[in-house]
């Protein structure tokens, strides 16, 4: 039986120095590498590409959780008076609140199929750098749960009579927000992993950590229909986002990998 | 190459064994036996670093190993109990995605030998889900065809597969310890290797 034996095993890193130059990247591109020696954005491509196909073969989940979303939003002025002021102030506190049960409601399952299928396994003792897998991960996690949310935010907000402008500020500070309720989740899931009441813990470990996205998030709307700058609350919201970026993979990888003890 | 001193493991409040210690060097597998529930899975998670060891210490070309250590994780490949295998995807896509996961750059070409060779050739375009635990466990033997490592890490490798599947594994265990490989196997099944190549470790 032939195997391929291009190098010798011992010196040759995942992505390390021995690899070639790919065409059109050169000394302007250089790929970044953590301390274990592992090119970032490789591993951070792997995680994002591998976790979009497979929700785009299940197209039918994420339709679910989409659906929820809408279906809470819209629950919320058929049960209220249709009176018009009262919707147009508590609409971008429903909508964020529905976009905070959307994601949680998606979240237990970032971790838990590969944790099952033992793919999580290959992953931690995988050569590539684990934050990196697991902030694809988070990355995908958002383009398939939180940047619908966002999308439809401006036309489910309609039902609240909230005028244009507020309908872009509030899709804005979604923007900003969302992002940030993944990674933070990110870290809940991974902690919960392979526990037996993990999804209800998972809630009760996440939600008090959404409360200051949900804060500057929803408020925002509320400051820009009296009339005042919303650049101190999207600089938060921005600030929250950028703290998460740096630590939640981070958090998470560590935690992923007490899950596997 | 593959150094144990000393090691010991609990699951919970009891011990699983204890004083452990053992040499595997290059070409050689070890064959790790034992009764259910005597630790075999454990002790071949803790040789992958996935766990750390109550006591003792793993050494891989004489250096300390702890869990997760990127060193070890180069060296190995490890083949646990799941075989990895994602539902949705189709064989072919379930073994470029797992070589890559592994730091390994895969051609469709090399995809489709290496499935050839474990006769899944014809059925590289079926999503894992219709695949048999046979065929998925031939999907991890393809991987390890294609990654380059020194230290394979086998928990039940014979598990689900037919005679031939069994051949196959043996074929290439066979080549990976001609090439200086070191292999752990936990087994109940024979493996069908020559016996200077094998060392033995009962669980108690």
């Amino acid at each position: 039986m032939r195997r391929p034996r291009d190098a010798p095993a011992a010196s040759r890193g995942p992505w390390g120095a021995a690899r070639p130059m790919l065409a059109g990247e050169g000394a302007a591109a250089p790929v970044a590498v953590d301390e274990e020696g592992g090119a970032i954005w490789p591993a951070i491509r792997w995680a994002l590409c591998r976790d979009l196909r497979i929700a785009l073969r299940s197209r039918a989940e994420l339709g679910v959780q989409l659906l929820f979303y809408v279906i809470v939003v819209t629950l919320f002025p058929l049960a209220t008076t249709p009176e018009r002021q009262l919707l147009m102030t508590m609409g971008p506190g429903v909508l964020w609140v529905a976009a905070l049960l959307a994601s949680l409601l998606s979240l237990p399952r970032l971790f838990a199929g590969d944790f099952a299928d033992g793919t999580l396994e290959q992953i931690v003792l995988s050569p590539h750098p684990l934050p990196a897998l697991v902030g694809g991960k988070i990355l995908a996690h958002w383009l398939t749960t939180g940047l619908p949310v966002v999308l439809l935010a401006p036309a489910l907000g309609l039902q609240y009579a909230l005028p244009a402008d507020a309908l872009l500020v509030l899709a804005l500070a979604l923007l900003i927000g969302t992002p940030t309720l993944s990674l933070l989740g990110a870290i809940g899931a991974a902690l919960t992993l392979g526990l037996r009441a993990g999804g209800s813990l998972l809630a009760l470990l996440v939600l008090p950590l959404y409360i200051p996205v949900l804060i500057f998030g929803a408020g925002s709307v509320d400051i820009w229909r009296a009339g005042l700058a919303i650049s101190g609350n999207l600089s938060l919201l921005g600030a929250g986002l950028l703290l998460a970026v740096v630590g939640a993979p981070f958090a998470a990888a560590a935690a992923v990998r007490i899950a596997m003890d | 190459m593959l150094e144990a001193q000393n090691l010991a493991a609990r699951r919970g409040c009891s011990q699983l064994f204890s004083g452990l210690s053992f040499r595997v060097a290059a070409g050689e597998v070890l064959v790790v036996t034992g009764a259910n529930g005597t630790g075999k899975t454990t002790l071949l998670r803790t040789l992958a670093g996935l766990t750390a060891p109550s006591e003792g210490e793993i050494r891989w070309n004489g250096k300390l190993q702890l869990p997760f250590a990127p060193e070890l994780r180069r060296a190995l490949a490890f083949a646990g109990h799941a075989p990895a295998l994602k539902d949705e995807l189709t064989a072919e896509e379930n073994l470029s995605l797992l070589v890559e996961l592994a730091g390994g750059r895969a051609g469709r070409a090399s995809i489709r030998a290496a499935l050839d060779a474990v006769a899944l050739g014809r059925r590289r375009a079926l999503p894992a889900r219709v695949l048999s635990q046979g065929q998925r466990r031939r999907i991890g033997l393809a991987k390890l065809r294609l990654i380059e490592r020194r230290l394979w890490i086998l928990d039940e490798p014979v598990t689900a597969l037919d005679a031939a599947g069994a051949a196959l594994l043996a074929n290439l265990v066979a080549v990976h310890l001609a090439g200086g490989g070191v292999a752990v196997a936990a087994t109940h099944a024979p493996l069908g290797l020559p016996e200077e190549r094998m060392r033995a470790l009962a669980l108690p």
